[in-house]
């Protein structure tokens, strides 16, 4: 009988080993971890449950049946993170290069149906070469059901891509359709064609790092939500990041105690915006006041620093935060604003987590780079997220909320809840300098009688009054009770229940 | 006594004075520039004039301005607190005209003090030791070589309305006499638009010491014993204490009795500083006498209990001293601390922006002290003086005070600008500093190359370690209480740990009541003062109380103590053992390198390739949010590469040149 036993342990054993100690020492000498040192890394100690770790490949072509090993280069199984559940996949560069078999996806595909059906996060560790030539179609197929299921998890449960090696081809597109992607710098890449074939068609000299590395992908393409220097600092974030988010679309998000008390009283407050509007100041210093212990975890911060996007947490619950930031392009809305903020209204709608959003925005920033860009239809997604969103919305005009932005930045009109003023407000259709400029045209060369209707206009719109007059703004309140304000709104928005009409889906302007 | 004084300053000293005349029931006005309108002093006082733009030359030192906010307000007295117009007789003079009360000395006593050789002259004759050197003016160079060669090397070449050391040379042998009194001149004339020059013998090991003085219009003149200002920077001072460590009675008694004299012979009255140079061998000379309020004046009133804006103030009343020179007691030890808005990494460069965070440690009568005229939210501009407070703590003894003052240090919280807040603190553990033996030359001989932070001893590092670990304990039993868990975590009783902090590997275990072994060696951490979110930690460590910064990460903290600058990373063991095979990442080299401050416009270029630059040389200005930022050289060097060319916008962090 104990022999019985013995040999679990030792298959067990051999499949632990993946491709091998010197593959493994190789990975090493690459500064990467292997599939199941992350998997350590990523999980609560000992809480990770493994499926499928004696699966092998089934192929036979170019002398594939010498080339078995169990498990056949992705690991996969669930665990917990803080005590909560989560489905992941951990891809085994030392086996064959991680490269997809038809086998490899349908792993991954078991637990990617287990985490819908049960409803918890689904976590890809991406380390692979690509797909297993060898298979030829049947690997692509591999791919296209994995894509199926990104597609119809989406919006049910979390997906989280962790890339932490190479993610080439059209393995990117399953990391694509995730909800958040971190990379690791200088270890990952990820591009569609490699800089052989860019090189070929295009003449172009491109290492891959420049092509598709963290830098690139979390500061120009805008794929990536975060680089971080090694596999543990990025494992360890993506376990901070599930702890702020709900397990599924089914849950509320999640909730701990707090040591920092709702109505905390932030006097500072009232000197952050400066006397001289075309002063820039750090929204950062805001939000972190605002938030419990002072905590904001920021998604794509390396992106469109005009907007700011990330998660907070208010009392203990999870609120997804989205700020205008005027230390960066006077935060105007452009087209890479607009949809970096678009994208992360429609996560925070998805899994109703409430949207905090901070507004100080003096437009959409002029141009012919950005109209010729689209940034009507980009534009527009930011308006259509925030209209469509049902969770609580509670909003903080700090300073400008100018023409068209201000309709957009979630809106009384736009199914705001509360949307609060600070005294230093500013509702209007444009600064007053432009205003004036149009209004009083005939009047331009005598710049005395200019400044008088300046004054003029200045007095009567450069404050929250006139939009509370009419109720677009619920209430001017001071700024150092905002963290005070904010957490009482969304308190009392726990309750809310709002549906859009029936419809099979919208079309959001992609 | 006055209903109504004005405060013709700033800053802390405004607030200071303010306090004082508060508790005596006198109302207070305050002055302030555009740039002040809403700092504290200006929040503190009963009224707030605006008297013109921010630079001082436009209104903090505009003698109109002052006299004109006296007379709207009906101020009966003002007073001048330290710098701008406090020493200037033309002033006092001004006020004695408009029959406003000046609270300070007559004008007489401010002229005669005010140039240094004149003073130096009233000394010798009122029998104050002064340093041998030669008090007429210097024709030329070679004149000065004459006359240092009389008075013995090395020599000190000194501008006559000289301060803060400008138009001040050293000079060890002739040609560096010759070379120095050149460029002290010149100096001087630009400086002062006063180019006279005088020579003096060159004190080494020189201690800087002074006697404070106290006197009334009915002729009484008291000392209250000397402060040590020692610890200067450039000329600076940094650190200073009373008494001084290196004063016996005998000394201290002469030096009080030399500094009376002074006082008496110029009619002094109000309070007043005299300061002397003191030399290994207790020899003492007379340096200056400052007619006004001196920054370090805390010192002496925690050591004697007396209030020294209310004396000035009485005296300014013309009330007689109530003090009897046998009533002045010296009691305990007490040490101040300037904070600078001065950046200690990068050369001690001037600081500017947003207090982001201000929580001075909590005052306590006779112990802590804060003389402060900033506050959380308030902004620290270009135009004035970077010192932001003074933190004094007392102690029965030099140790207590000592002591006291690291931990006020250490939970100092200034966030926002760059500060020198761990210059002070690797000052106070710096083992010559602690037992006393400085001199002014201290800094520049502990700190040749500047400050480059500071490494804990090891005890200290294990302190560190236990405490992280305690905080992560907490840590993770909070991440433990996370709704939607699947089952909760396992309470292990014992709990093991790796705390890895200036790279070394601290493997620790917890017993879950707060003994941290290290292997054979346990660390009991009681009293745990902290939560997440908490941005200080105090605690017991292994029977020690420290107070420590904190800011969370995600794989540990960030922990700030005594000037040390810590990244303490709490893991695992198994999470250790995989930590160790990351590769090592070094930031890539900026030291070389002018990047962006901030996403901007590049307007000109101030340099060009193979230009060689001095520290502070404007290199390029950058429009940003429609400000135009010059950038400076941090030090000095040759431009290698210029990567930019005007009208390029720049994000944060880009390469504008590099230098060899």
């Amino acid at each position: 009988m104990q022999e019985i036993l013995d040999e679990l342990e030792r298959r067990r054993d051999h499949a632990r080993l993946g491709g091998g100690q010197r593959r493994i020492d190789a990975q090493h000498a690459k500064g990467k971890l292997t599939a199941r040192e992350r998997l350590d890394v990523l999980l609560d100690e000992g809480s990770f449950e493994e499926f499928d770790m004696f699966v092998a490949h089934r192929a036979t072509d170019f002398g594939m049946a010498e080339h078995k090993y169990p498990g056949d280069g992705v690991v996969t199984g669930w665990g917990t993170i803080n005590g909560r559940m989560v489905y992941v996949f951990s891809q085994d560069f030392t086996v064959l290069g991680g490269s997809l078999s038809e086998t490899h996806a349908q792993k991954i595909c078991k637990i990617m149906d287990m985490a819908v059906r049960n409803g918890a996060p689904v976590i890809g560790l991406n380390d692979s070469g690509g797909a297993r030539i060898q298979e030829g179609v049947a690997s692509l197929a591999g791919y296209a059901e994995v894509f199926q299921r990104n597609i119809m998890a989406s919006g049910v449960v979390p997906q989280i891509s962790v890339i932490m090696g190479p993610c080439a081809g059209g393995a990117v597109y399953s990391p694509a359709m995730t909800d958040f992607i971190f990379m690791v710098r200088d270890s990952s890449y990820m591009f569609v064609t490699g800089p052989d074939v860019v090189k070929t068609v295009t003449n172009e000299v491109v290492t891959a790092e420049e092509l598709g590395g963290a830098s690139t992908h979390t500061r120009k393409s805008s794929v990536a939500d975060g680089a971080f220097d090694n596999d543990i600092d990025a494992l360890l974030e993506v376990r901070r990041l599930v702890d702020l988010l709900p397990l599924s679309n089914r849950e509320r998000p999640p909730e701990r105690p707090v040591f920092d008390a709702p109505d905390r009283i932030e006097m500072s407050l009232d000197t952050l915006v400066p006397d001289n509007a075309n002063l820039p100041y750090d929204m950062h210093e805001l939000i972190r006041k605002t938030a419990d212990e002072g905590e904001f975890y920021e998604i794509q911060k390396d992106f469109a620093g005009n907007i700011l996007t990330g998660f907070i947490r208010l009392d203990g619950a999870t609120v997804g935060v989205v700020a205008n930031q005027p230390m960066v392009l006077a935060g105007c809305l452009d087209i890479d604003a607009s949809r970096k903020a678009a994208r992360f209204v429609r996560f925070c709608d998805a899994f109703e987590i409430p949207i905090l959003t901070f507004v100080d925005v003096p437009g959409f920033l002029p141009g012919t780079g950005q109209e010729h860009g689209g940034v009507i239809k980009h534009g527009a997604k930011l308006l259509f997220a925030y209209g469509e969103a049902t969770v609580p919305k509670v909003t903080v005009i700090t300073r400008k909320a100018y023409g068209g932005a201000y309709d957009v930045m979630a809106s009384k009109h736009l199914r705001g809840d509360f949307n609060y003023a600070w005294p230093t407000a500013e509702i209007a259709v444009m600064g007053a300098k432009g205003a004036v400029e149009i209004l009083y045209r005939s009047e331009l060369g005598e710049p005395e009688k200019i400044s008088g209707r300046t004054q003029e206009y200045e007095a009567r719109f450069a404050n929250p009054f006139v939009a509370a007059e009419k109720g677009f703004i619920d209430e001017v309140i001071m700024p150092h009770s905002t963290r005070r304000r904010v957490t009482r709104a969304f308190a009392a928005l726990r309750g809310k229940s709002l549906q859009n009409p029936w419809k099979k889906h919208d079309n959001i302007p992609l | 006594m006055f209903d109504k004084i004005l405060i013709a300053n700033r800053g802390e000293i405004a607030c200071r004075v303010i306090k004082t005349a508060r508790a005596m029931g006198i109302r207070t006005v305050a002055v302030h520039s555009d740039a002040d309108r809403d700092a504290l002093h200006v929040k503190m006082a009963d009224e707030a004039v605006p008297i013109g733009p921010p630079p001082a030359s436009e209104s903090y030192i505009v003698i109109d301005r002052i006299l004109d906010a006296v007379r709207r307000t009906g101020a009966q007295a003002v007073h001048p607190g330290y710098g701008f117009l406090s020493e200037r007789a033309g002033f006092a003079r001004a006020l004695e005209a408009a029959g406003v009360a000046f609270i300070g000395p007559p004008v007489g006593a401010i002229e005669a003090m005010g140039d240094k050789i004149t003073s130096k002259k009233l000394a010798a004759k009122a029998g104050v030791s002064t340093v041998p050197g030669y008090m007429g003016l210097i024709g030329d160079a070679d004149e000065a070589v004459k006359i240092a060669g009389q008075i013995g090397y090395p020599v000190m070449i000194k501008a006559s309305a000289g301060g803060g050391g400008k138009g001040m040379r050293i000079a060890w042998t002739d040609d560096e006499t010759r070379e120095g009194f050149q460029s002290s001149k010149n100096e001087a004339k630009s400086s002062f638009g006063d180019d006279r020059i005088f020579i003096e013998k060159f004190v080494t090991s020189p201690r800087h010491i002074e006697i404070q003085v106290l006197g009334d219009a009915h002729g009484n003149c008291i000392y209250l014993g000397e402060r040590e200002c020692s610890i200067q920077r450039r000329n600076q001072k940094v650190i200073e204490e009373a008494p001084s460590p290196f004063l016996d009675e005998r000394t201290r008694r002469a030096m009080g009795e030399q500094a009376v004299a002074l006082a008496q012979a110029v009619d002094y009255c109000s309070a007043g500083t005299v300061e002397f140079i003191v030399d290994d061998k207790k020899n003492f000379y007379f340096l200056e006498m400052n007619t006004r309020l001196q920054v370090e004046h805390p010192v002496t009133e925690l050591i004697t209990g007396i209030d020294l804006v209310e004396q000035m103030i009485r005296v300014a009343a013309g009330e007689p001293l109530a003090l009897k020179q046998s009533d002045v007691r010296l009691d305990g030890w007490a040490l101040e601390s300037r904070l600078y808005a001065e950046d200690p990494y990068r050369n001690f460069l001037p600081s500017i922006g947003r207090l982001t965070r201000y929580r001075p440690p909590a005052e306590e009568p006779r112990r802590v002290r804060n003389d402060t005229g900033v506050y959380e939210g308030g902004e620290i501009s270009m135009f004035y003086d970077p010192m932001i407070a003074k933190l004094c703590t007392w102690g029965q003894d030099r140790d207590a005070a000592l002591e006291e003052m690291r931990v006020a240090l250490d939970t100092f919280e200034v966030e926002g600008i760059a500060h020198n807040l761990p210059f002070l603190s690797a000052v106070m553990d710096h083992p010559r500093f602690a037992s006393g033996d400085i001199t002014t030359g201290f800094i520049a001989e502990e700190y040749p190359d500047g400050f480059d932070g500071v490494t804990l001893p090891g005890a200290a590092q294990h302190r560190i370690a236990a405490l992280a670990a305690r905080m992560w304990e907490v840590v993770s039993a909070r991440a433990g209480q996370i709704s939607g868990q699947l089952s909760t975590a396992d309470p292990h009783a014992e709990r093991a740990l790796v705390v890895i902090l200036a790279g070394e590997q601290h493997p620790v275990r917890l017993n879950g009541q707060g003994a941290v072994s290290f292997g054979d060696v346990s660390i009991d951490v009681t009293a745990l003062d902290w939560h997440p979110g908490a941005t200080l930690a105090r605690a017991e460590v292994g029977g020690v109380a420290i107070a420590v910064k904190v800011d969370r990460r995600t794989d540990g903290f960030r922990i700030r103590y005594r000037g040390a600058d810590l990244v303490v990373k709490v893991y695992t063991p198994r999470q250790a053992e995989l930590a160790a095979l990351m590769p090592e990442k070094l930031p890539p080299d900026t030291s070389k390198m002018l990047l962006c401050p901030m996403p901007g416009l590049i307007v000109t270029l101030a340099v060009a390739e193979g230009d060689e630059v001095q520290e502070g040389q404007a290199l390029c200005t950058v429009e940003a949010m429609k400000m135009e930022n010059v950038l400076r050289a941090e030090r000095k060097g040759v431009v290698s590469k210029v990567h930019v060319a005007p009208g390029q916008s720049l994000s944060v962090d880009e390469v504008i040149m590099e230098f060899d």
